[in-house]
């Protein structure tokens, strides 16, 4: 049994030709992304170039949660707060520009979005480094629970910090300059983030079949396993959890540009929750899973809201009839559109 | 006489009132395949988990190529060259088999912060893999998902990926239980060719193979060693036959 079968040797993984549906899928996605504004216009409905950014926005940091959730199975129930918090780095650092005032006294304000975004992922990964560090000392329910209770401890901190509004929140007059770009602009600014969107999900799709990806995939199927082959699986665990807290501090920082306005809201459980729907209704641990719940999750909220101020009434059977005729979410339906559990 | 490889000594474990490992002390030296027979019950498996460090001893000490790794978690461990096969397979079951014995070759290589390449087209790690799959007789399923094997390939996967590991010794629990009559006598081939190349402490049940492969053997009952010895002093063991194997004369 230990002779080589002949057969098998040179045997290579990957089919010869390259599998392009992924390029080819990538182009006409841009294509018609570029197009969109325009297609919006001729319908006479603007406003869709809007709800397009939010889909956008809400994309990323549901895919940046599903990294830990689908694909690391850490059930983050406080994702909202990497989200929030990419939000008042972007809030605090305009209103610090306005007033003219340093932030603590020594970092000066700006509204320049090649500065403030790289900050707000920074400082949503920080944040993420210390809770995760605090949180992944326990698993399953606990984990649940100790995510939860820390996103609402900064939840709370916001709603009481007078100087940045408290609840009323913090209103960002103009969104952050870039070159020379018309920000205020819907369409350059849903070019820019659906822009960053395509390249978020282009970094991520190469994440997850990394080497880094494999041993989180590993981490979810058996932990033990991973012990065993000699993987401190701590250290990983927490890597995960940072980059996901900094892909959510990404979205959270583009939603306070695009809004112009940042309020605890934004750190909220029931903002984790959406996250988690978008997740589950798309299909958890898949790569497109999380930006088609964001379509489906963000277009049934705004149809539904020009109905009835009732709209959760409706949106509540239809998760539910989603989530039982689907097992593994909308991605299943769609097959070869993405490989679930890369 | 040579340094013992691994050197336990006093080893006690209580799960509450249960006295799982008693007093045990144990050596193994480089190059042997020492056996670890038992009844069932007999703190065979909980004696492996902890020098394999997934339980904490109450008191006693393991050595390891002349350290104290009490206090070392699982993967220095095995970094340091303990790996272990688990008695239930303990498999990456979304995976293909290839990819569960890449990704142990990749951990022990040090690639695994790396977030940009594909893992799976990194030929070296690909290549390796599936060199231990072939040893342990897997190659024609190295592409096949880890849920679609048999239990008796589950076995060998457990096998190969331990194997990945590149261990000094290898703390084999029960590789054969669950095996038809054909797969175990290929695991015992196979078993047979590892001796000579790694240290291997082999728990198992089925006497043929402890018989067939083991240089030493010690016999634990109720956490306790109540004999070690060639195959041949074991048999003639009166303490053993009584205990164990069911044929003494009280």
């Amino acid at each position: 049994m230990l002779k080589v079968d002949e057969k098998y040797v040179g045997q290579v993984d990957m089919p010869s030709s390259r599998n392009w549906w992924p390029v080819i899928g990538t182009v006409v996605f841009v294509l018609c992304a570029a197009a969109f504004p325009a297609f919006a216009k001729a319908i006479g409905d603007p406003s869709l170039i809007g709800l397009a950014i939010r889909i956008s926005i809400y994309a990323i940091a549901a895919a940046s949660l599903n990294l830990i959730l689908g694909y690391g199975g850490m059930i983050s129930f406080g994702h909202a707060a990497y989200f929030g918090i990419g939000g008042y780095v972007v809030g605090i650092l305009y209103h610090h520009f306005v007033e003219g005032s340093p932030f603590l006294g020594f970092i000066p304000g700006t509204n320049q979005f090649l500065i403030t975004i790289p900050a707000a992922i920074i400082i949503s990964g920080l944040f993420a480094l210390v809770l995760g560090a605090l949180s992944l000392r326990t698993s399953g329910v606990p984990f649940i629970m100790i995510t939860l209770a820390f996103a609402q401890m900064l939840f709370f901190l916001f709603l009481s910090l007078k100087a940045y509004g408290g609840d009323d929140g913090l209103i960002v007059r103009r969104r952050n300059v870039l070159f020379d770009l018309n920000m205020a602009d819907d369409t350059t600014f849903f070019y820019l983030t659906i822009g960053l969107a395509i390249l978020y999900f282009i970094a991520f799709a190469r994440l997850v079949r990394s080497p880094f990806g494999l041993v989180l995939g590993g981490i979810r199927q058996n932990e033990r396993r991973m012990a065993a082959i000699g993987v401190s699986t701590y250290q990983y665990k927490l890597t995960a959890f940072v980059i996901a807290g900094m892909g959510a501090g990404l979205a959270g920082a583009l939603m306070a540009n695009y809004s112009k306005f940042v309020s605890p809201d934004m750190l909220h459980w029931t903002k984790s929750g959406d996250l988690m729907i978008m997740i589950i209704i798309g299909g958890t641990g898949t790569l497109l899973g999380p930006a088609l719940g964001a379509v489906v999750l963000i277009g049934l909220e705004t149809f539904l809201t020009s109905w009835t101020e009732h709209w959760k009434f409706i949106l509540g059977p239809i998760l539910i009839v989603i989530v039982l005729f689907s097992s593994g979410g909308l991605t299943s339906l769609f097959q070869g559109w993405s490989r679930k559990r890369e | 006489m040579s340094e013992p490889l691994l050197k336990v000594d006093g080893l006690i474990k209580r799960f509450g009132g249960l006295v799982a490992t008693n007093n045990l002390s144990l050596d193994v030296v480089e190059g042997e395949l020492h056996a670890l027979i038992g009844p069932n019950g007999a703190g065979k498996t909980t004696f492996i988990s902890q020098i394999a460090g997934e339980l904490h001893q109450d008191s006693g000490s393991i050595h390891f190529d002349g350290n104290e790794i009490s206090q070392w978690k699982t993967p220095v461990r095995v970094q340091r060259g303990l790996a272990r096969s688990f008695q239930i397979t303990q498999l990456l079951p979304d995976y293909t088999a290839l990819d569960n014995v890449a990704l142990a070759v990749q951990v022990r290589r040090g690639h695994s912060y790396q977030f940009f390449t594909d893992a799976r087209k990194k030929t070296d790690l690909r290549d390796e893999g599936r060199q231990h799959l072939e040893r342990a007789g897997l190659g024609s399923r190295a592409n096949i998902v880890v849920s679609e094997l048999s239990h008796g390939e589950q076995k060998q996967l457990e096998l190969a990926i331990a194997l990945a590991t590149k261990p000094r010794m290898l703390l084999l629990d029960e590789p054969m239980a669950g095996l038809g009559t054909a797969e175990c006598a290929r695991m015992i081939d196979l078993l047979k060719v590892l001796k000579t190349e790694v240290t291997i402490l082999l728990v198992e049940h089925d006497m043929d193979a402890v018989f067939a492969l083991a240089d030493r053997i010690s016999v634990l009952v109720n956490g306790e060693r109540i004999a070690t010895g060639s195959a041949d002093d074991i048999r003639a063991n009166e303490a053993v036959r009584v205990a164990y194997l069911g044929e003494g004369d009280a």
